[in-house]
């Protein structure tokens, strides 16, 4: 079970590491852009503010 | 070759150099102070299992519908693009102390030493372990980037040709000074890999989701300078705030 528990871990680190907000972010904004698109309506400007938005955030807690 | 192949080479050829430049001071620092045969078994063994993980998910991958794949690899690289970039960034900005491969040789020649003595088959079981979790964790998240970038424009292959020449030349370079690499430029190559895979990610994710650019892969020639420039503006937001916040300091 231990190589299981240390995948799990790495996973967890590879996906999320010290920064669940980006993470949820990225999911979050993408899941608007297949909301609006499916309404037939122009959404690729949905991601390049988002992700932008994202890492700025990102970088804020260390710069304080 | 198109321009976003050669994009896709570039890219997947900085992020494994720097991984492969990290996991050369591991197993440089095992062979030197334990076992050189144990220590390069350990590599060779590692590489292998991650060569496995390409061959065994990259055909796998490639058969996914075309927008489910575009959504999940656009997630993965934002991901784990956006962490690469956060950490270059905030060591460009001097908030975050460089990597030094001389410091972190010296560590794990410490470590090594330290630990006691356990023969298998002849090998050192320690040396062994050490140099394939090393070269396993840092070539993890290559292979990972090797496979989202290659598999979305069905050129796995192509990916893992780039890949395998970083680490050709990165440990031919190492072997032949027997020192770490510590004069490659580390933080400036991981900032534009996060660029490019920040880049490719939107542009695929955004695909994935089911909108369409203006302009198709044009779109990336205004996506990639875009994150590039955003990405330096806020280097120096941070370098001078770093500087603002130093100065104010010393003046109390």
């Amino acid at each position: 079970m231990s190589w299981l528990a240390s995948a799990t871990r790495w996973l967890w680190d590879f996906l999320v590491g010290d920064d669940p907000i980006t993470a949820v972010g990225v999911v979050a904004a993408l899941a608007l852009t297949a909301l609006i698109a499916s309404t037939g309506t122009v959404a690729w400007w949905v991601m390049p503010p988002a992700v932008l938005a994202l890492l700025a955030l990102s970088l804020r807690p260390p710069a304080r | 070759m198109s321009g976003a192949e050669l994009a896709l080479l570039v890219s997947v050829f900085l992020a494994c150099a720097v991984e492969a430049v990290e996991a050369l001071t591991i197993v440089l620092a095992v062979g030197s102070t334990r076992s050189w045969s144990a220590s390069l078994y350990g590599c060779a063994a590692a590489t292998l299992a991650l060569a496995l993980v390409v061959a065994g998910f990259g055909p796998a991958l490639t058969q996914l519908p075309i927008n489910a794949l575009r959504v999940v690899v656009g997630a993965l690289l934002l991901i784990v693009g956006l962490q690469w970039l956060r950490k270059a960034i905030l060591r460009a900005a001097g908030l975050k102390a460089l990597r030094d491969e001389n410091a972190a040789f010296a560590r794990a020649s410490a470590a090594t030493r330290a630990a006691g003595a356990r023969a298998v088959a002849g090998v050192d079981a320690y040396a062994f372990v050490v140099s394939f979790k090393g070269v396993l964790l840092e070539g993890l998240e290559v292979a990972v980037i090797v496979l989202t970038l290659g598999a979305n424009q069905h050129h796995v292959p192509l990916a893992a040709a780039a890949a395998l020449a970083a680490v050709a030349i990165v440990a031919l370079a190492g072997f032949a000074v027997r020192a770490p690499l510590a004069r490659v430029p580390e933080n400036t190559m991981k900032f534009a890999v996060g660029v490019m895979l920040i880049s490719f990610g939107t542009f695929w994710g955004t695909q994935g989701a089911g909108a369409a650019w203006p302009g198709g892969e044009v779109a990336l020639l205004a996506i990639v300078p875009g994150v590039a420039l955003a990405s330096l503006a806020m280097t120096l937001r941070l370098r001078r705030a770093g500087e603002a916040a130093a100065a104010a300091s010393e003046a109390v």
